[in-house]
């Protein structure tokens, strides 16, 4: 379904996951953190740059990989975006969440 | 004479050396498959022996049965691969040298990795069901259990097979309900994901089983550790779940021989090219199954059409041709839901599962994505076709190693989306 946010007209899921990333840009990650009701400061944007290249290296994305990243330690990533910190992450940079098989 | 090593003979590398002692010229070629174990499991059997479906003798047989005629069978731990100078090193200090080396080293769990899990209560109120041990343990633990609070619970992704935690579930609901004592046991599914089901058309499709089988899910749980004095799981936003026995899907990780020879990742897979299941790292070593970080399902289904094609990748490779970017995902699994019925879903890297027949479009005689006995069927028939066709390498009729899109309803997922 089409959304607009940030002025400008996006595709997404009906769980408003971008289905193209090539549509994203910063201020389109910045309002759905908004629509979220999170802020976003230099240390999300340093997570959000972690899940880009593990997204584009296509590593898949988990808790233990976010432990080991070196950005930051797992309490932080909870309270940079609490509850589902890598559903909420992954929607804010605009790539799928972390799925199964079915 | 050049020399082709497989490392590991699970499903992978056995399928492989079948497929491959056919294909390339004995003149020119031995091939090799170095594996420490005897045993060869049916994997897929370990989901049916906690609940005394399958007894032991049925998941297991001698490895040998299945290494062709015309291969060198060397049963010894490898201890190192050394690919500057094309060799593996092997547990007595012997080295065996290889123009080409397939790694089907597979997967292992890893339940080490989280503090409280592999501690006292290991075998005792905590088990997994993807070992011959764990699952026979859990077998034993069941059969006198007296009830009580049981967590299925997945600890990280990725997982060998993705699905079987959501059927050890329902299996579960059934064996209780045949015991006459469901109303003893309450049972909850807990993933580090959105939901049991993650997508979209099997969400719609399948959530229902939850609630008809009266299973609780607590989605989006992380796990930081085990109370097993107190019997609880915890997880980072501090969410707690109670159990009286937890079954868990550890981590899984590669085989630690692809850590002490660098050629893995953080979870020791081999990173490997998705399409063509050539390494990243060397260009005459390949990679197969649950060993690789491909973005697919960790599955014997998963590995079977990749055997495919990488034996053809494998002989364009000694031609010198270019590799085919062939290999598109596809799985295809039979998922029991209990009571004798199971479900079908055939998906790639592309297409999720969708409703439809298979594998005749329109015909079928199998539903995807829909319960039914026939389907049930399938997956009890499929460990016959497992021992005597696919690990030797058997095509099996009318399934192809990439997905077809006919006889499906891929409209339907438009219109979701749209």
């Amino acid at each position: 379904m089409k959304k607009i946010i940030a002025n400008t007209e996006i595709e997404v899921n009906e769980e408003g996951y971008l289905t193209d990333f090539n549509q994203w840009n910063k201020a389109i990650g910045e309002s759905l953190a908004q629509e979220h009701g999170i802020d976003m400061t230099d240390r999300h944007w340093e997570v959000i740059d972690y899940i880009h290249d593990k997204y584009q290296n296509e590593e898949p994305l988990s808790i233990r990989g976010i432990k080991k990243s070196g950005v930051l330690d797992i309490k932080e990533f909870y309270s940079l975006f609490p509850g589902g910190p890598l559903k909420k992450a992954t929607l804010i940079a605009g790539i799928p969440k972390p799925k199964s098989c079915i | 004479m050049k020399n082709l090593v497989i490392l590991g003979a699970g499903t992978s590398g056995t399928m492989m050396a079948n497929h491959l002692v056919h294909k390339l010229p004995k003149e020119n070629w031995n091939i090799s498959i170095i594996d420490q174990y005897r045993t060869h499991y049916y994997q897929p059997g370990f989901l049916f022996l906690p609940f005394d479906i399958y007894k032991p003798s049925q998941v297991k047989k001698k490895g040998e049965k299945f290494i062709p005629k015309g291969v060198r069978y060397i049963q010894k731990r490898i201890e190192r691969i050394v690919p500057e100078t094309n060799q593996v090193l092997l547990e007595d200090e012997t080295e065996v040298v290889y123009d080409i080396l397939i790694i089907a080293t597979g997967t292992k769990i890893a339940p080490e990795e989280i503090e409280g899990m592999k501690g006292p209560e290991w075998y005792q109120s905590i088990f997994d069901f993807y070992t011959f041990e764990g699952a026979l343990a859990l077998r034993d633990k069941l059969r006198d259990w007296e009830g009580g609070k049981l967590v299925v619970h997945i600890t990280e992704m990725p997982i060998k097979c993705p699905v079987a935690p959501l059927e050890f579930a329902f299996l579960a609901d059934s064996y209780f309900k045949h015991k006459g004592m469901r109303d003893k046991v309450e049972i909850t599914y807990v993933t580090p994901l959105g939901g049991a089901f993650t997508k979209p058309k099997a969400t719609e499709a399948l959530h229902y089983l939850l609630e008809e089988k009266n299973i609780k899910e607590v989605t989006d749980f992380n796990i930081e550790r085990v109370d097993y004095e107190s019997k609880r799981i915890i997880d980072y936003a501090d969410v707690e779940v109670p159990y009286d026995l937890l079954v868990t899907v550890p981590t899984n990780m590669g085989d630690s021989l692809i850590e002490r020879s660098g050629l893995g990742d953080d979870l020791n897979f081999v990173p490997t090219h998705k399409a063509t299941l050539q390494t990243k790292q060397h260009e005459n070593i390949f990679a197969i199954g649950d060993a690789t970080n491909l973005p697919a399902s960790k599955a014997g289904s998963v590995a079977h059409f990749e055997a495919e094609i990488l034996t053809e990748n494998i002989l364009r490779y000694i031609k010198g041709e270019p590799l085919k970017e062939e290999f598109d995902g596809h799985a295809n699994c039979f998922i029991e839901t209990g009571n004798g019925k199971a479900l079908l879903i055939d998906f790639n890297y592309t297409h999720e599962p969708v409703e439809g027949t298979f594998p005749l479009p329109g015909i079928g005689p199998l539903k995807l994505l829909k319960e039914s006995r026939a389907n049930h069927m399938g997956k009890m028939a499929f460990r016959w076709i497992y021992w005597n066709m696919l690990i030797k390498g058997i095509h099996i009729p009318f399934v192809s190693a990439t997905m077809s899109e006919k006889g499906k309803n891929f409209e339907k997922v438009k219109e979701v989306s749209s």
